[in-house]
């Protein structure tokens, strides 16, 4: 396996002491944030869904798996997990899970477009401890939001926050995923969250899952991305970001957070079927450990995978070690490299010191999305930017008999 | 003069779980859901003999801590209070 940058020809060891950033490099024995996509179903089609989410995979893990999976989680110590999907609300055991889960000391944290959070599951909600709601929100206006999300996500949303506000449910976060069409938008995300005693939380737009096919079309411009800096520095103690921007560093100060690539180092994602990779937003076979259904479960995956155990070292080769901000960003994403088609030792495609502009500008080959559930046919609600922008073929269903299904007809 | 956090009985919250790692440990709290990393495994040590002990002093003697370190491991120990990962025990106070 050569996914990750150049690492050093024999292993190094694990320095004792030294900052946590350089023994996260190393891996810790159990993920510190765990992402579990519980189902690619979802009842929308966003225009930049990491997941490319959209059809339930038949071979979902059961009820039962995923019990298994929490005791195993319990059994490590890991003390909480990000849900997500798709839209997990939509699996019949979901509630199920999650009171599982917190009964056996994980707590959660799920993400949902919220359109299941109805007053009497939020009134549920408040009632509980140990979870946390999160709704997606990618528009501080309808107009925004729904041009990548829906025709009608935006006010889904916000009666989902609404509603757990009504009950009671105090600090739920906001979760904004932030782009070109948005970026100039913080000050009233940020004022919707107060409104409703929310928690705003930025994250970036990846190249990923149908991200790839909108991100040259919705990644934040040079100048919005000094913005999105500027506004972070004098509002970061308040908004989270999961450690989203650590690419944004080499502006100078480092923004709260590791400002590390915590891929199969301290992150981690399990998908619905029990396909462990490396982070949310690299569901792709080139970042696929292992499968958590195998013998020795999600610790072998985690403590034991050749990829994983590759990912933990530090990067010492590439064009990036030889720049000065390289301590600062230490390479950017990897994720967003691979799915823009550039190598993993060279800049992030949105390094602020302007080396991924000219790095995007020469020759690269965008890898094939290797995952896809998205739905074969956009619906009546579909985003606008899903009917207008996207390019790439929409999935073939095995039971398409057209002897042109697939084909390119243009 | 000595921190006075020496002469104190302490215990580690009951909210608080430790989970080893190669550095140390990571300690999580289920009630306020702080993640605080223990950067040395000497601290672990402490945090773990805290309750089996009359004052900090002597959990940091039984951890092999040199006495020209216990201010150091004080000042460590009270930031790890501030986020209720160790709280004072009250009731042994006399």
């Amino acid at each position: 396996m050569t996914i990750a940058p150049e690492r050093p020809s024999t292993p190094q060891a694990r320095p004792e002491g030294g900052s946590l950033v350089e023994q996260f490099e190393f891996g810790l024995d159990a993920p510190i944030c765990l992402t579990w996509e519980l189902t690619y179903a979802c009842n929308l089609e966003c225009a930049h869904c990491l997941s490319s989410s959209g059809r339930r995979d038949p071979r979902e893990l059961s009820t039962e798996q995923c019990k298994a999976v929490i005791d195993e989680l319990q059994r490590m110590q890991i003390f909480y997990v990000n849900i997500g999907g798709g839209e997990p609300t939509i699996r019949p055991d979901f509630w199920e899970l999650v009171e599982y889960a917190v009964d056996h000391q994980v707590g959660v944290k799920f993400s949902t477009n919220g359109f299941r959070i109805t007053p009497e599951r939020a009134a549920f909600l408040a009632s509980t401890d140990y979870v946390d709601v999160q709704i997606s929100l990618d528009g501080a206006t309808a107009e925004v939001n729904d041009r990548v999300r829906g025709a009608g996500s935006y006010d889904t949303a916000l009666k989902a926050l609404a509603n757990l506000r009504d009950a009671g449910f105090s600090d739920a976060k906001i979760s904004v995923v932030c782009t070109r069409e948005n970026i100039g938008q913080l000050d009233d995300f940020k004022a919707i969250a107060d409104e409703y005693g929310a928690t705003l939380r930025l994250t970036r737009l990846r190249p990923s899952g149908r991200g790839a096919d909108v991100w040259d079309e919705l990644h934040p411009l040079p100048e919005q991305q000094r913005e999105l800096y500027d506004w972070l520095m004098a509002h970061g103690d308040n908004v989270l970001t999961g450690d989203s921007f650590f690419h944004l560093a080499a502006y100078g100060e480092s923004l709260p957070g590791l400002n590390l690539c915590g891929a199969g180092r301290v992150v981690c994602l399990i998908d619905p079927i029990g396909d462990v990779y490396a982070c949310p937003f690299a569901i792709h076979d080139q970042f696929l450990a292992g499968n958590l259904l195998g013998e020795g479960g999600f610790q072998e995956v985690w403590q034991s995978s050749p990829l994983f155990t590759e990912l933990r070292s530090p990067q010492t080769g590439g064009a990036c070690t030889k720049c000065q901000h390289f301590d600062a960003c230490r390479g950017g994403c990897m994720a967003a490299k691979f799915f823009t088609g550039l190598p993993l030792d060279g800049p992030d495609p949105e390094c602020v010191q302007g080396y991924g502009e000219t790095a995007l500008a020469g020759d690269r080959l965008v890898p094939q999305a290797s995952k896809d559930h998205s739905r074969s046919q956009a619906s009546r609600n579909a985003p606008v930017l899903l009917n207008l922008g996207a390019t790439r073929r929409r999935p073939v269903s095995a039971c398409n008999e057209d002897p042109l299904a697939g084909g390119d007809l243009s | 003069m000595p921190d006075r956090m020496l002469e104190e009985p302490w215990t580690l919250s009951p909210s608080v779980a430790l989970r080893p790692e190669p550095f140390g440990a990571l300690a999580y709290h289920f009630g306020n859901r702080k993640l605080t990393f223990l950067k040395r495994p000497e601290l672990v040590e402490v945090v773990r003999l805290l309750e089996h002990h009359p004052r900090l002093g002597s959990a940091l003697d039984a951890a092999g801590i040199p006495p020209e370190q216990h201010d150091a491991y004080a000042a460590a120990l009270r930031a790890l209070a501030e986020t209720d990962m160790i709280r004072p025990r009250h009731q042994e106070a006399v």
